[in-house]
């Protein structure tokens, strides 16, 4: 106890140092967010100098080990951080794929070699990794994917397309998940790692409902890479596809709890009070019951994570939470152009202020929650089969 | 904040789970609706007071065991597995909070050795109407004696003392005083209740006023909660075993996605409601400061989750589930009283709302 004391004291000295002023104000959008990775434009020189430090001492990844640039820290002392990271309002320093989804797997699955390789650059943010995951005839039905790799001796060769490949465009590196045997399904299905300025890889960004282009679609012609650019065993890759895709659920499902304005605030303002009561009592009570789930949905996080410490496996708990946190979202997101009125409904210009414009926006942008990492239907089909033991049509 | 159950709440869930399924399956309900009995099961409640379930939380000066509300949350989840008959909530539970939350000295010594040895049973006396609404009693009270009308009182019926809930606070009042009248109701769930009518009848205050009221109205809530979370649990196994076993058009049902993904968006509202209740259990041992809202998020997940589950295992049942016959309709029949009793989901969306400012 005395340890994990000392241990607050001087990380709380250490941020109270390190941590620039403009990086301990409540980040105003989605563009406050920094992804790093070699091309990256920081719109503010504090953002990089926060980067730099917290990537020096590992925390960009705390509880990743020394060997491969992380933290190195304990499951307490990394609470503590980020509860002392809280306390001063501290911007998280990295976004990162490579944090939250691909790190994991490679410190499970790669080789020595590729660890050391990979592994330090994402903790700093040095390079940017994309997900290469679906194709067009392999969205629900992901181990249909056809993108096809193949032995010429001295390296693989890839020709094929993906789709919804987030900022594909801004990537330095993709992960990706191609064919390497057409006789078997899931069996055929290889792990590798692409270098985005590998001649032949093209990107196209894909314009979405909400007016963004978070997508892209990414193109391999006659794509050569090094043999050694392989995960885990030839024809192995479906099970490290799927341990990624579970850190990517439970990343997506967590995406609700970042909230900005408050509904109920802006609910408060316009729809109006009348003796503390919200003028609407239909939406009063939508908000409440939406509040409550809100509330059910943290509490069930942390009863997870509290049973994960005490040695329970709660590994299967992903997909639940997948499709509540993104249902969860969804509403909030419904909720709040509902309580913003005509407010809600502006599209550009200056008839409507940023964050009036945020609400629409995030509200088209909520409508891919149900349906990427997995949609809210095929989630519902891993409950079912592997949480409650529902057996499948035959 | 802890989800977990130290060693010695453990032990009491794993000997109440085992007593429950030895003593007091589902079968011993239904016989005793058969036999008309009402909710009166002496036998079933003397045994439950040697376990010591009686007397949980009162304390040890008492004769109880001075453990907390996990514990007896914990217990109680248990009885909802089976749908046990007993006065364990409105006695254990809110009898024993009232009077360690708002009695005296006196009141302290007369009645929790009573509650813990299981010899007094208590019932909550909580709404003038149909609806539940603790704000809005007409009930009247001045020099020692109080008059009003309490509708639909869970074990009213086999109760030795009440706990009548007034605009301005709680009142103590004895079944056999003179100026008290009851008549029974035979009840949906067969567990029994009963209209009581006070006419000048002696009582005594419990201290505390409305504070002391809506804290032991929230403790009946978050026990009800974690009854309501068993029941909920128990027909949800239920229904999932049917959908393993059932086979129409050459398969298990339970092969079809139209149930399969009702079957995990059960589970999925399972698992947020038992967090709630645990969560608020344990807000009850930590004095949390915001019990009150602790215990509306409880009960209203409790009574959608124990709603939604009933219905579905009727239906997922299909024609059997309709028959007397089969245990889904007593689960069905106990969900929607334990809806209603001490406010259903919609009373607490509203005071969640207003508990958050809106």
């Amino acid at each position: 106890m005395a340890d994990i004391e000392s241990f607050r004291e001087e990380t709380r000295a250490w941020l109270e140092t390190n941590c620039p002023p403009s990086m301990r104000t409540p980040m105003a959008g989605e563009d406050d967010a920094v992804w790093g990775g070699r091309n990256y434009q920081f719109k503010n020189p504090e953002a990089k100098l926060w980067l730099e430090r917290m990537g020096a001492k590992g925390w960009t990844a705390p509880m990743w080990p020394k060997d491969y640039g992380g933290g190195g820290l304990n499951n307490d002392e990394n609470r503590v951080l980020q509860s002392e990271m809280r306390r001063i309002q501290a911007r998280p320093p990295l976004f990162s794929f490579g944090i939250w989804m691909l790190g994991p797997v490679l410190l499970e699955y790669a080789n020595e070699e590729q660890k050391k390789e990979y592994l330090p650059k994402i903790v700093r943010g040095e390079i940017r990794w994309c997900q290469g995951y679906s194709e067009p005839g392999a969205g629900s039905d992901l181990a249909g994917l056809q993108t096809k790799c193949e032995d010429k001796g001295d390296h693989w060769l890839i020709n094929g397309q993906k789709v919804w490949t987030s900022y594909a465009n801004y990537a330095d590196w993709c992960f990706c998940l191609v064919r390497t045997d057409t006789s078997v399904k899931h069996e055929g299905i290889s792990f590798v790692l692409i270098d985005m300025t590998t001649p032949g890889v093209e990107t196209r960004p894909i314009k979405l409902i909400s007016g963004s282009s978070p997508f892209c679609e990414t193109f391999f012609t006659d794509v050569k890479i090094s043999k050694g650019n392989m995960v885990g065993r030839l024809n192995g890759g479906w099970e490290i596809a799927k341990r990624l895709l579970m850190y990517e659920r439970t990343n997506i499902s967590g995406f609700g709890s970042n909230t900005r304005v408050d509904v109920i605030d802006l609910a408060r303002d316009h729809v109006g009070l009348e003796g503390g009561k919200l003028v609407d009592a239909d939406l009063r009570a939508r908000i409440s019951a939406h509040k409550m789930a809100e509330r059910a949905y943290a509490l069930t996080t942390a009863r997870a994570q509290e049973e994960a410490k005490a040695g329970a496996n709660v590994s299967h708990m992903a997909s639940m939470f997948k499709v509540a946190g993104a249902t969860l979202n969804q509403e909030r997101c419904e909720l709040m152009v509902e309580a913003a009125g005509n407010r809600g409904l502006g599209w550009s210009g200056e008839g409507f202020a940023p964050e009036e414009l945020a609400v629409t926006r995030s509200w088209l942008r909520s409508k891919g929650n149900s349906i990427e990492g997995g949609t809210t239907e095929v989630n519902l089909n891993v409950v079912a089969k592997r949480v409650l033991g529902l057996r499948d049509t035959q | 904040m802890t989800f977990t159950l130290n060693e010695e709440q453990r032990l009491l869930k794993d000997a109440a789970r085992d007593f429950c399924s030895e003593q007091t399956p589902v079968s011993r309900l239904r016989k005793e609706r058969d036999a008309k009995k009402n909710g009166r099961d002496p036998e079933l409640w003397r045994e439950m007071a040697q376990m010591g379930w009686a007397g949980i939380i009162v304390p040890e000066e008492y004769g109880g065991a001075g453990l907390g509300y996990v514990g007896l949350g914990a217990v109680l989840e248990e009885t909802g597995r089976t749908l046990a008959p007993s006065p364990l909530l409105s006695t254990a539970m809110i009898g024993a909070s009232a009077l360690i939350l708002g009695g005296g000295d006196a009141q302290k010594a007369q009645w929790l050795p009573k509650i813990a040895s299981g010899e007094a049973i208590v019932a909550f006396a909580v709404d003038d109407g149909a609806h539940h609404a603790p704000g809005r009693s007409a009930l009247k009270v001045g020099g020692g004696k109080i008059s009003g009308e309490k509708k639909y009182v869970a074990d009213g019926h086999i109760a030795e003392v009440f706990i009548v809930s007034g605009a301005d606070g709680l009142y103590l009042v004895k079944a056999d005083a003179a100026g008290v009248s009851r008549r029974e109701l035979f009840t949906v769930d067969s567990r029994g209740a009963a209209d009581v009518t006070f006419k000048d009848a002696p009582t005594e205050a419990l201290s505390g006023g409305a504070a002391t009221r809506d804290a032991v109205l929230d403790r009946a809530r978050i026990g009800l909660a974690a009854e309501m979370l068993g029941q909920a649990q128990a027909a949800f196994e239920m229904t999932s075993e049917y959908l393993k076993t059932r086979k129409q058009f050459g398969q298990v049902i339970g092969g079809f996605q139209a149930l399969q993904h009702r079957a995990a968006k059960m589970f999925t509202e399972l698992e947020l409601t038992r967090s709630c209740v645990y969560a608020a259990l344990d807000a009850l041992d930590r004095n949390a400061e915001n019990v009150a809202e602790y215990a509306s998020l409880a009960k209203a997940r409790a009574g959608d989750t124990v709603h939604l589950v009933s219905n579905e295992c009727v239906q997922m049942h299909g024609g059997i589930g309709m028959t007397d016959e089969h245990d889904a309709g007593l689960f069905l029949k106990r969900a929607r009283v334990a809806e209603a009793l001490f406010g259903g989901a919609t009373f607490h969306r509203d005071r969640y709302a207003s508990l958050l400012g809106f």
